[in-house]
């Protein structure tokens, strides 16, 4: 069975590049705004969907994550209202691959077994559970690939060569590296690490690896790009959506315009990476 | 839900998967999990050192000023008239709680695996003094997370940290209370990864935080097992302890677990009554979800979202408990009940007034189920109250709740 995600990591193959994968938390700031930055994110060259799932207790993520979660909450975000959206950008979009990211109890409160039922029903294609690593995969990533749905895992600089392969074991669709040591946006990587650990991975497995944590700028993503398969931008693309919100945290025209424009520019810089001569991010 | 089966010990878990029944594990990120496994193994290698536990002794005893006294509290066993009533005085620690027996440990085994950099959260800050304190006596640096609330609510703590020689910084995300402080605890770790040590204040946390810090505070329950039997010749016939995340009932409870004639209770947090909503009680009116490491009873809404607690002990205020509380609550071997804010203060005064003890206000929650517990027994019937921490970081507090007046 073809996923949606292996189709587009095909097509980006033959297209000779690197994709990008663009996360946005669900319900930030608000469900309906929420769910047209979705909407706008393909247009604007977004190849893969990351969607945060909101939690009150977002270890693995930096502030600007952090501040996005407690928005969507104030307003009422839950992991049904998340579903939901899914299901209603399906309505309009059946390619783009979209992987939810969260921590674990929500789901666990939800049900595994009714939310992945759930999820499929909805046009998820993946989920990445930051607090479930390999030692826990009884919980939730065994059920998820008897039901279908890719288990995204992260990988780490702290993840040697002894423990690639039980990290590796129960990936499907493509892997995750997190290019720092830290929470989401809030260091810069090593490009040239970055590429050495990228080579060491793609050693190890046939799936496509995909970098994230700290990529801001459109040259970082292009630096990424050169090596990686795909290139996470987070913080950055929900620091647009901040940066776009009134005195009183409630999106205004400008949101989803200012959503996309960055999306544009980032996209640029993934699709131009393989082609320039300069490397405009390499340090 | 199935009534889990009656095991032959209560005393073997977890499994090797940090397991207590459905509860512990081991849900980090994946950048934290090497540094799980390698403290995993390192305490293991501790454990079977016998110079490891020779150097621990000489510093409980030289350092910390172990055993701590069991007293005998008479005036307090005449006014309730029914059980004899033993304080197990933790309050006499150097550093005026039981957190410095769990800490000293873990800046053992810190300095065992070359860790210079030592971080950790506090609610009360009684956990971050101690590790404060050992940090200075080891010459480590000591970075302490506090919820920005807390900080307020405890200057006295924050001051002797800071006059230690520790960095505190102040945690105002989500609630600025422990549960956030944790968070960025952990925030700190999964960035610092090579040089630092978490040194976790509680029961709880991934495995092997929860089996590892109740084996560091149970030289609390067994110097009370010899002293109980020095002094009357048997066991106790009850222990009573406050529980927040639960690592100084844990250190008590623990040694008498198999001694089936021991009745044991744990006391949560009521805050200002379960059926307000704003209390501290994971077991009484929580379920189990997933947090800081394990699983484990907490307090959320429907969505799983993680719900602020409330209590006026800093200490217990927090949404969550040790897993293997949880586990003993289940299988029915500690029987867990809750104390109010006002049950609390009712009880701290009485203690203060009848023993001249001032008592911390988390113990002052298990004095509270003490008054209720003890005139129900008789007079021959021993019971055991851990006495957890000394009450002078809470004296602006209390005096605030009665008005100024004591």
């Amino acid at each position: 069975m073809t996923t949606r995600i292996d189709n587009r990591f095909s097509a980006l193959r033959q297209q000779g590049r690197a994709g990008l994968v663009t996360f946005v938390t669900a319900g930030d700031p608000d469900e309906k705004t929420s769910l047209a930055i979705l909407q706008a994110l393909p247009g604007a060259g977004a190849d893969l969907i990351e969607l945060g799932m909101p939690f009150s207790d977002p270890m693995a993520d930096g502030p600007t994550i952090q501040a996005s979660s407690q928005r969507a909450l104030k307003h009422g975000q839950t992991l049904a209202k998340t579903l939901a959206m899914v299901r209603s950008f399906r309505a309009n979009d059946d390619a783009t691959p979209i992987v939810l990211m969260g921590y674990f109890n929500p789901i666990y409160v939800y049900g595994v077994a009714r939310f992945l039922a759930d999820a499929k029903a909805a046009g998820v294609d993946g989920l990445i559970v930051v607090d479930l690593p390999p030692e826990e995969d009884d919980e939730f990533c065994g059920p998820a690939l008897a039901a279908g749905v890719s288990f995204v895992r992260l990988l780490t600089p702290t993840t040697d060569e002894k423990r690639l392969p039980v990290a590796l074991e129960n990936t499907s669709g493509f892997v995750y590296y997190v290019s720092i040591t830290g929470v989401t946006g809030t260091a810069t990587p090593d490009f040239e690490a970055v590429g050495k650990a990228v080579a060491a991975v793609k050693a190890k497995t046939p799936l496509p690896v995909a970098v994230g944590f700290g990529v801001r700028t459109a040259a970082d993503a292009a630096a990424i790009a050169r090596n990686a398969d795909a290139v996470v931008v987070g913080s950055a693309v929900v620091g647009a959506v901040e940066a776009s919100l009134d005195e009183a945290e409630r999106a205004t025209e400008r949101t989803v315009p200012a959503v996309a424009a960055l999306v544009r520019e980032l996209a640029s810089g993934v699709r131009g990476a393989r082609t320039a001569d300069a490397a405009p991010g390499a340090k | 839900m199935t009534i889990p089966q009656t095991p032959n010990s209560f005393r073997t878990g977890p499994d090797e998967r940090g397991h207590f029944g459905l509860y512990g594990g081991r849900f980090v990120a994946e950048t934290l999990m090497p540094l799980v496994l390698a403290l995993e193994r390192a305490y293991a290698e501790a454990k079977a050192d016998p110079a490891f536990k020779a150097e621990m002794d000489g510093h409980l005893a030289t350092y910390v000023g172990r055993p701590s006294p069991l007293y005998f509290a008479e005036r307090l066993t005449t006014h309730l008239g029914g059980a004899k009533i033993y304080l197990k005085r933790e309050d006499l620690n150097h550093t005026g709680a039981h957190k410095v027996n769990n800490v000293l440990g873990q800046i053992m085994l810190a300095r065992r695996m070359g860790k210079p950099r030592i971080i950790a959260e506090t609610g009360a800050g009684m956990h971050g003094v101690a590790t404060a304190t050992l940090c200075a006596k080891f010459g480590l640096d000591c970075i302490v997370y506090m919820g920005a609330v807390d900080v307020e609510r405890q200057q006295p703590n924050v001051l002797r940290m800071k006059a230690l020689g520790a960095e505190v910084r102040p945690v105002t995300s989500g609630s600025a209370t422990l549960k956030d402080a944790m968070n960025e605890a952990l925030r700190d770790w999964v960035t610092n990864v090579r040089d630092t040590f978490y040194c976790i204040g509680t029961v709880a946390g991934p495995h092997p935080y929860p089996m590892m810090v109740r084996d560091f505070q149970s030289v609390i329950g067994i110097e009370a097992k010899a002293q109980m039997q020095a002094v009357e010749g048997r066991l106790p016939d009850s222990l009573i302890a406050c529980v927040g995340g639960g690592s100084n009932a844990m250190g008590l409870f623990h040694p008498f677990l198999d001694d089936a004639s021991v009745e044991i209770y744990g006391v949560e947090a009521a805050g200002h009554g379960i059926a307000s909503g704003e209390h501290a009680a994971s077991i009484t009116g929580g379920r189990p979800g997933v947090l800081h490491g394990n699983r484990t009873y907490l307090l959320m809404d429907g969505d799983g979202q993680i719900e602020e607690a409330h209590s006026i002990s800093a200490g217990l205020d927090y949404p969550g408990i040790g897993p293997e509380h949880s586990w003993l609550h289940d299988i029915g071997r500690v029987t867990y009940l809750s104390a109010t804010d006002e049950e609390a203060l009712d009880a701290f005064k009485l203690c203060s007034r009848l023993e001249g003890i001032i008592p911390a206000l988390e113990p002052a929650h298990a004095l509270a189920k003490a008054v209720e517990i003890a005139p129900k027994k008789p007079k021959d019937h021993l019971m055991v109250i851990n006495l957890s921490g000394r009450g002078d970081k809470d004296l602006d507090s209390v005096a605030r709740h009665l008005g100024g007046q004591f």
